[in-house]
């Protein structure tokens, strides 16, 4: 039978010292790695998340469901071309609307709201009539903007129904 | 006098431990990361303030900009049942590996008629295309994307029995009236309700 010869074939004498090697690796460079895409990767989760914006339109076959609004809680306002906004108190037409930039409508809001609620104890009513020169940042800046005046009253959005007193106002200031 | 011998310690520390603990947090962000599809349409959405995050279960997106719609549906079995039932409306057979692969299709902004060239595409190609191609029809003439969104509802219904949200991408340039042009869509079939997808932003001072 075969068999396999394991005895070290030369005639030294006495044990065979194996030599102990280092087992120890250098995990530095595979700790920094780790971390980098530890990093790379928290960076990019965080941060795709995508934030979003309710909104509730009025339904358009439904014309039971109306609304009475007071001229004296509505506030209105339309969104013009080049950024900027026009509002006003009340009934259309009767006075004529304050020409504003997104950056002092907030004040505006902010201050109506106070006065509506200190005049009438209720609170104040949004309109917001987007028109064809808006942008769609418009629009979300408008309603962000109410968002942060904290207007607890649902915003109603007709994008249908711009008077004609409104559209010349707005011809008027040049923002149509 | 003798001198203190000052002993040499060994600078090196044992990074085993360390090399567990990050390896396993490496772990743990790439698995929660979810693979970020690359948007076939560009659109720089404006940012809020608004702090609601956006479910990522039965949702259809529509991508507005450039004056074209894509839509996505997000789920794979969602997109593969709207697919067949879009099959179904306009006549086209689909194949099992077109079904399969349409699954894991980002948002897409083809019509209907040339959808399964599309499909078949990789994408370099795709990209290319979609750049070319005027999404998805919405004229009244040819209406494709309320048939997407009807069926896409359909799907959602019948699959996980609850309604489909819709939201909007918008590039923040985007006029108003092509945005309104979507939104009748949207309200044509009573969906009333419907989020805008923005970005954060800090908080307002």
């Amino acid at each position: 039978m075969a068999e396999l010869d394991t005895s070290s074939g030369g005639g030294k004498k006495g044990k065979v010292r194996s030599k102990k090697a280092n087992t120890k690796v250098d995990l530095t460079a595979m700790v920094d790695l780790a971390f980098l895409l530890i990093t790379f990767f928290m960076l990019t989760t965080s941060l795709s998340k995508p934030i979003a914006m309710d909104i509730a339109k009025p339904d358009k076959e439904d014309n039971d469901v109306k609304n009475e609004l007071r001229a004296s809680q509505t506030m209105t306002i339309l969104l013009g071309k080049n950024n900027k906004v026009a509002w006003y108190m009340g009934e259309a037409g009767k006075s004529a609307p304050n020409i504003e930039g997104f950056t002092e409508i907030r004040k505006s809001i902010l201050k109506n709201k106070e006065e509506v609620l200190k005049g009438t104890g209720r609170q104040i009513v949004i309109v917001v009539k987007p028109t064809e020169g808006a942008t769609y940042k418009n629009f979300v800046d408008i309603m962000d903007e109410l968002n942060i005046a904290k207007i607890k009253t649902a915003p109603a959005i007709d994008d249908v129904n711009i008077l004609d007193s409104e559209k010349d106002a707005m011809k008027k200031a040049g923002i149509l | 006098m003798a001198r203190a011998k000052v002993q040499r310690k060994s600078t090196s520390i044992d990074m085993t431990a360390m090399c567990d603990v990050s390896f396993l947090l490496l772990t743990f962000f790439i698995l929660t990361a979810t693979a970020r599809q690359p948007d076939p349409l560009e659109v720089k959405i404006p940012s809020s303030t608004y702090k609601i995050k956006v479910p990522d279960l039965d949702m259809g997106i529509l991508s507005i900009g450039q004056g074209k719609v894509f839509y996505e549906i997000v789920g794979k079995d969602v997109k593969m049942a709207t697919l067949d039932k879009i099959g179904e409306q306009y006549k086209i057979q689909f194949t099992p590996e077109e079904r399969e692969r349409f699954g894991v299709l980002g948002s897409f902004g083809v019509p209907v008629g040339s959808l399964k060239k599309f499909i078949m595409m990789n994408g370099d190609e795709r990209e290319k295309f979609a750049k070319a191609n005027m999404g998805i029809p919405a004229d009244s003439t040819n209406n494709e994307l309320k048939e997407w969104l009807l069926q896409s509802r359909k799907a959602v219904a019948e699959l996980h029995q609850t309604a489909m949200r819709v939201s909007i991408k918008g590039d923040a340039e985007e006029e108003y009236p092509v945005v309104k042009k979507i939104i009748d869509i949207l309200q044509d079939q009573k969906i009333n309700k419907f989020s805008l997808i923005t970005s954060a932003e800090g908080d307002a001072k």
